[in-house]
């Protein structure tokens, strides 16, 4: 019986090995997508930094909790994703540290004290074909094809071909911005939901009379990026800001970021910082300059 | 002293009592018994874990969203501010398509199985066996991209041909279940030939000579006498290649355009397995659990294809 359990206990021993394993690596991998690791840790901060807000942020969010206690290690990011809405409303009653929102605040907001600290900006660009011709679109035209109301490439100046209309699956941040902007959540009629960017690229460029989007990062030579109301989708547009398909990622706060406790000024100052802001284009987004207010 | 001689712990010398002997056999005997005993228990534990799992994180959608909201509802739109969880095209595209599927390769699979069994030399069998079993182990993400690559341009210029000025139909670039339908069906055939080939071996010689004798052709005897006779082998071949195509994802998700619409031939079609793989990256809250209940649906789906195998395998067995 002894050697019955001896057994028993190494075999169990063993699987959780194994599984000890497989957990293992993928922390690895998931943190040295986003590990910007300098190697120095401050122990000057500690304490939980709360935050809640835009579901399309969580890849954002993700990221810092990962990041930021690389550099800090006795600070955990507790964040939590109810919507933009909802994020705006804890951090004005006080429940959270930081409100997210993937839109600008309104003037009712910002006039309750709350402070728009846009810390990154999400931009998605609209690919074709490169044999298709049609090289701008108007935001009503990208609604008509994506609602499934216009099906031809020669209804909006191209050559006499069925639209294929590519998009990504739902959950996706791209996706959900995608709609947002254009206003068409849930409305959109897709002939293929793909579930990465490399897929709608590799799709569009493939495939003569498809349409798709991705996040402005993800450009390639593959497919051509269309204008948007005869803007370029390019860095430079978007932080000028005439480019439509965009929106700014708030992290809101209750008065400005001087008021702030210790904690999430540091946070702040960690956002603003070189490494903040690597994390912001690791996870496909466009990085912005700290506040230069103060 | 036979028991020395079969047992190299014991020095030859004699001096060891057939009594330490059986005793030091006996510890091997035992323990071998218990590692057999503990590799059989992983198996065990591993279905028990998977079913628990499913069914505990599969179970409360199925509360929250409602049974029937489920698996009958026909709009899927699981992040809309109303949500919408009906997998019901989806169930119907994994049944369409598996069925197909099946039509498509099983009469290929069968045929090709009689080819090796009984019809090909010696030589030429041998060049295409190693070929069936080679299909059986590409990866199935090689199909699945070999698929979107050469099948999916061939399905866009057909539906370019069929559908040019119907505003009826959505283009979906190649990406339909026709495509899904397919790579499925080549799937499938390493599995149907093998297991078919080896049930046809398996019928004795003396069918064959006894329907000879009688003056059928080889062809009459094949069809009439060997085929029947193997039956219970092949359906279930027939029934794995069903598992198999019900349960594939990798392959079929990057043919099938993955939208959850009416499974028709050239419709862009969602699977219950591609909704689990593209949807799961991102999904949090009830959405996440309704996939749960996806993959309760298919493995529920897949024990039912299990018990058909047994029945099918203890049919044949009582016959004999």
């Amino acid at each position: 019986m002894k050697k019955f359990a001896a057994i028993a206990l190494a075999s169990v021993m063993a699987i959780s090995l194994l599984a000890g394993c497989t957990g293992d690596s993928t922390g690895t991998t998931s943190s040295a997508s986003t590990g910007s690791n300098s190697g120095k840790a401050d122990t000057s901060l500690s304490g939980t930094i709360t935050m809640t807000g835009s579901t399309s942020m969580q890849n954002l969010c993700q990221a810092l909790q990962e990041a930021f206690p690389q550099v800090y290690p006795d600070v955990t990011i507790d964040a939590q994703f109810t919507g933009s809405g909802a994020g705006i409303e804890a951090v004005t009653a006080g429940t959270v540290d930081i409100g997210n929102a993937s839109r600008a605040l309104t003037d009712e907001e910002k006039a309750a004290g709350i402070v728009e600290n846009v810390v990154a900006i999400d931009g998605i660009a609209v690919v074709v074909n490169p044999a298709n011709g049609v090289s701008n679109l108007t935001q009503d035209q990208l609604k008509q094809i994506y609602t499934g109301e216009v099906t031809n490439w020669s209804e909006v100046g191209g050559p006499d071909m069925t639209i294929v209309v590519v998009g990504r699956e739902s959950g996706s941040g791209t996706r959900s911005a995608f709609e947002e902007l254009l206003g068409i959540e849930d409305k959109c009629a897709y002939a293929q939901e793909l579930d990465s960017t490399g897929g709608v690229a590799t799709t569009v460029s493939s495939t003569e009379g498809a349409v798709g989007y991705l996040s402005l990062d993800a450009l390639d030579d593959t497919v051509k990026a269309v204008q948007i109301d005869g803007v370029d989708a390019t860095e430079e547009n978007i932080t000028a800001g005439t480019y439509a398909l965009q929106r700014p990622f708030v992290m809101a706060t209750k008065g400005e970021i001087s008021e702030q406790s210790e904690l999430v000024q540091g946070f702040f100052e960690y956002m603003y910082s070189e490494q903040g802001q690597q994390v912001v284009s690791q996870v496909g987004l466009i990085t912005v300059d700290g506040p230069s207010a103060e | 002293m036979k028991v020395k001689s079969s047992n190299p712990a014991v020095a030859p010398s004699g001096k060891t009592s057939i009594l330490g002997v059986n005793q030091s056999r006996k510890a091997i005997e035992r323990t071998a018994t218990i590692i057999f005993f503990v590799c059989g228990i992983v198996a065990i534990l591993a279905v028990a874990a998977i079913t628990i799992y499913l069914i505990a994180s599969g179970a409360p959608a199925l509360g929250k969203v409602g049974i029937l909201d489920i698996l009958f509802g026909t709009v899927w739109s699981p992040t809309a501010d109303d949500p919408s969880f009906g997998i019901a095209y989806l169930i119907l595209a994994s049944i369409f398509g598996t069925a197909l599927a099946i039509c498509i390769g099983v009469p290929i699979g069968l045929l090709a199985a009689v080819f090796l069994a009984e019809i090909a030399n010696s030589k030429l069998a041998n060049i295409v066996r190693p070929c069936v079993e080679l299909l059986a182990g590409i990866p199935s993400v090689v199909y699945g991209l070999l698929g979107a690559i050469i099948l999916c341009p061939l399905m866009y210029d057909i539906e370019e041909a069929i559908f040019a000025n119907d505003p009826s139909h959505q283009m979906t670039g190649g990406k339909n279940l026709i495509s899904a339908i397919l790579v499925l069906a080549i799937m499938i055939l390493p599995t149907v030939i093998n297991v078919s080939e080896s049930s046809l071996r398996a019928v004795p010689q003396d069918y064959r000579s006894s329907s000879l004798a009688l003056g059928a052709s080889k062809i009459q005897t094949i069809f009439k006498v060997t085929i029947p006779a193997a039956k219970s082998g092949i359906l279930t071949g027939v029934v794995l290649g069903i598992g198999r195509a019900l349960g594939e994802a990798m392959a079929v998700v990057m043919v099938c355009g993955n939208v959850a619409n009416v499974p028709f031939p050239f419709n862009s079609v969602r699977f219950l397995t591609t909704g689990i793989v593209s949807e799961m990256g991102y999904s949090s809250g009830l959405h996440r659990q309704v996939l749960f209940t996806i993959g309760l649906v298919l493995f529920v789906f897949i024990m039912i294809i299990n018990v058909l195998v047994n029945v099918v395998l203890k049919k044949g067995v009582e016959k004999e």
